[in-house]
């Protein structure tokens, strides 16, 4: 039996307002490939960023090799041998393989303490050998594959003589071929007593490739066990076996009229022949794992991106947007999921960031109304309750929840038909989340067409009149209320099951 | 030790509360510490305070305020603009060229021919930075040379003295309206007019909101080609009225005019507190950052100073302000911080 390597037991990470982590363990031992399972929001990036010096615990202890760890910064983690292969791979993109695998421990000329270039490029086409890449040193980064990016920090990893390599999702921008590669490199390292922390939301690679499980949900350890001892049923059950609490503030629906169609929706990389259709008061959810393309189609209906094929009516008359302008005139509000790059301005009041999307119609020839534009933010302020020294402060002194408050005032403020709403409870705490399904349920109500993506399946199953389930850009299944259940939607998005299109 | 240490940051002893308030605006602590070198200087030669003396600091001020108002709608867009130097040359040779050759032309149609020029070589770099997608630094330090190089072309190497042009002409900045001279008119104009503009307008408030944070802004439907547009066609316009105004006040138009006043105009923004990256700044702290500056020039020499040292202090000055400005603005994320983590 291979000796135990890495030993996590009861590790905690509070955020304001939120356990991210609660009390999660993990064992992982030389030469095994670990799977660490979990929907999004589930901890898995929360425990990697611990693992890798990004975060501090709030609790918990890890062990390597019987030593405990108290990692200060990421060098520290780099140093006890705990490396992680990044989902984005973060590479210097216009320095060579050679510069990047040594960015940050350079070697030096023992003699002169120069940087010793010629002996970190043998080294360099050692290590790429060692992977049986055909690689050369002096290649710049840019001009690698996705791929071929993936090696170089694998290789970056064994040059730091890592022995723990975590690889979050690495085969998600991956062709067939270059995933044999890839597993041919774990299975290697593995050979070598690496123990390997595989992060993949694809069963059939967790099945292929991965000796044990960990399964994490909403933050908590749910179990762990053999690969070979389990199933995708086992499994699913693991990540979504909770009870749904009645937090959810869903009223009985009040369905009108279609106002939105989108037929065949394609853009290239993206998604592909997305139809679905939405309705006056209705909450429409949308579900899938990340790359699903959710937040694809969204831009493209409020005309940030444009389409390649495909068509959508509002009301039945064609729509083709321009730009968000646009989108915005045909009475769309869009709150995007990066609230602190999309939604706010944090350099501008609270007041001026409400009346944003309004200030042409709250202008007389252009000269704004401060009286108007304060009984505006007054008024969509109050509603959405927010709690700030004074509608004149900035933006950046609000708390997360605040935040979001704000920019969901900002789009209620402009009446919007249709009310886009991309993980609008992602990262705030429990009380703000609490009045967002209240809001939304109330905007139903009012008649307003709602789109609701979310990555928990919970807010999902208890807000949504129907669920349009995506996975790699394609619809997989759409649920009717009364349809829906945990699993059938989980196994749509992981892409396990293509349901009968109807609704 | 806990105890103590509360009690100290409740109350304070009389410098804490003192530099509390001082620090709590940025402009405030430019005003002290203008009032800071202010007192030596008064001290040592009481002249500087003379009625003629402020009122030629005002005088020279006016055209800095200009241009750096110009600027600072560039850089509140979190762009910049160096073609400043290039455009006042080019307008202001231009408009003592047509002086020189048509004396009869009223001044009104020389400073509008200075203005327009100066709109149509901000709309060329607007062109660029919007359509073309050049970045401002790349763009404006291009067209910085061409304009310059059209100076050169247009006035065929020769430059246009004091003589050649119109009493008129030369004469106006000078003249005196209710006790105030046409230039400080002017600037109280374009100050008016521009603060209006950036605080009581959509356009205004798009400019702060792209310099802010464009891809939210993005996200509400400004149109951010526009702006980015906009924001050079303003500046363009308010360096080639500035043009126009500085062959007239110092009375000849010379090739090699305003060359490195960006420098000066970028200074009075920052000083001024306009956040560099964009999105936050106002005209008042713009003013009073050439101000600052205008009076440091003039400063200097009165003390006798000598010249080698004058450039090497006024530098050092400009940097402690600009210290003690990030200075204010790390408090005041620190103490946003605290409040809140209490919360």
């Amino acid at each position: 039996m291979a000796e135990t390597l890495l030993t996590i037991r009861d590790l905690t990470k509070f955020f304001p307002g939120i356990k991210a982590l609660d009390n999660v363990h993990l064992t992982v031992r030389t030469g095994e490939v670990h799977a660490l399972i979990g929907e999004n929001g589930a901890g898995k990036s929360t425990l990697v960023k611990i693992l890798t010096g990004v975060y501090f615990p709030t609790g918990g202890t890890i062990t390597m090799e019987g030593r405990e760890l108290n990692f200060k910064n990421a060098i520290d983690a780099q140093q006890a041998g705990i490396v992680a292969i990044h989902q984005e791979a973060s590479m210097f993109l216009e320095l060579s393989v050679t510069e990047n695998i040594y960015m940050g421990h350079h070697l030096r000329h023992p003699k002169t303490k120069r940087l010793d270039w010629k002996g970190m490029r043998e080294r360099t086409g050692e290590l790429l050998k060692q992977l049986e890449l055909s690689i050369d040193p002096d290649t710049l980064v840019k001009n690698l594959s996705v791929a071929q990016r993936h090696m170089v920090e694998i290789a970056k990893a064994l040059s730091l003589n890592a022995k723990v390599v975590i690889m979050d999702e690495p085969t998600s921008a991956l062709t067939t071929r270059e995933v044999a590669d890839l597993y041919r490199i774990v299975r290697q390292l593995r050979k070598e007593g690496k123990a390997i922390i595989f992060i993949s939301h694809k069963f059939e690679e967790i099945f292929e490739i991965c000796d044990y499980y960990t399964v994490l949900r909403d933050g908590q350890y749910i179990g762990e066990g053999k690969v070979a001892d389990t199933s995708t049923d086992e499994i699913i059950n693991m990540m979504i076996g909770r009870n749904i609490d009645h937090m959810f503030p869903k009223k009985d629906p009040n369905i009108g009229d279609e106002i939105l169609a989108v037929e065949n929706l394609s853009q290239l990389g993206a998604f592909q022949n997305v139809s679905f259709s939405l309705h006056k008061g209705e909450i429409l959810g949308f579900f899938g794992l990340v790359g699903a393309g959710r937040t694809e189609v969204m831009r493209t209906i409020f005309g940030i991106d444009k389409r390649n094929g495909g068509s959508m009516t509002i009301g039945g008359k064609p729509y083709a947007p321009k730009g968000p302008h646009d989108a915005m005139a045909h009475g769309i509000g869009f709150v995007p999921e990066d609230r602190q790059r999309q939604g706010v301005i944090l350099s501008m009041s609270i007041g001026k960031n409400i009346t944003m999307p309004q200030l042409g119609s709250l202008c007389h020839f252009g000269i704004t109304n401060a009286k108007r534009e304060l009984e505006v933010t007054k008024t969509y302020g109050e509603m959405m309750e927010i709690r700030a020294a004074g509608w004149h402060v900035d933006a950046d002194t609000l708390s997360g929840g605040n935040q979001q408050k704000v920019v969901l005032a900002k789009w209620i403020g402009t009446n919007p038909r249709i009310l886009i709403l991309d993980e609008p409870t992602k990262g705030i705490d429990v009380a703000t989340k609490a009045a967002v399904h209240e809001f939304v349920s109330q905007m139903a109500g009012e008649g307003i067409a709602v789109i609701l993506i979310s990555s928990e399946l919970p807010e999902i199953l208890g807000m949504s009149d129907r669920v349009v389930v995506m996975h790699e850009g394609d619809v997989t299944a759409v649920f009717n209320r009364r349809e829906m259940n945990q699993e059938q939607i989980m196994r749509a998005a992981l892409g396990e099951t293509k349901e009968a299109l109807h609704g | 030790m806990g105890e103590i240490q509360m009690k100290n940051t409740r109350d304070g002893n009389f410098l804490q509360r003192v530099s509390k308030v001082l620090l709590a605006r940025r402009e405030a602590s430019l005003v002290i510490l203008l009032a800071v070198i202010l007192v030596p200087i008064v001290v040592r030669s009481p002249q500087f305070l003379s009625f003629t003396n402020i009122d030629r600091i005002i005088n020279d001020i006016s055209i800095l305020s200009i241009v750096a108002i110009g600027e600072f709608f560039v850089i509140l867009s979190n762009g910049i603009d160096l073609s400043v130097g290039s455009i006042i040359a080019f307008s202001g040779m231009a408009s003592g060229m047509l002086n020189e050759a048509y004396p009869q032309v009223p001044v009104f149609f020389l400073l509008l021919l200075g203005t327009g020029l100066g709109a149509v070589m901000g709309a060329v770099n607007g062109a660029l930075v919007a359509y073309g997608k050049i970045p401002p630094i790349i763009t404006t330090l291009g067209t910085m040379s061409v304009y310059r190089g059209l100076t050169f072309v247009l006035s065929k190497g020769t430059w246009v003295t004091a003589h050649e042009m119109t009493p008129n002409f030369i004469g106006f900045p000078r003249q005196s309206f209710l006790g105030i001279s046409a230039l400080i008119w002017m600037a109280l104009i374009v100050i008016v007019v521009t603060y209006y503009f950036s605080r009581f307008t959509r356009s205004g408030r798009e400019i702060y909101a792209i310099g802010g944070n464009a891809t939210a802004a993005k996200f509400v439907g400004v149109n951010e080609k526009r702006i980015r547009f906009m924001v050079f066609v303003i500046s363009g316009t308010l360096f080639g009225f500035a043009g126009s105004l500085w062959t007239a006040r110092y009375a000849s138009a010379v090739n090699e005019m305003a060359t490195g006043f960006e420098m000066q105009a970028v200074a009075a923004c920052v000083l001024g507190g306009v956040n560099f990256a964009g999105g936050a700044g106002a005209i008042p702290g713009v003013v009073l950052g050439a101000l600052f500056l205008g009076v440091l020039n003039n400063a200097l020499p009165v003390v006798y100073l000598s010249t080698f040292y004058q450039t090497l202090v006024q530098g050092m000055i400009v940097l402690l302000a600009l210290v003690i400005n990030t200075m204010v603005d790390q408090r005041k994320t620190r103490k946003l911080l605290e409040q809140r983590r209490a919360r």
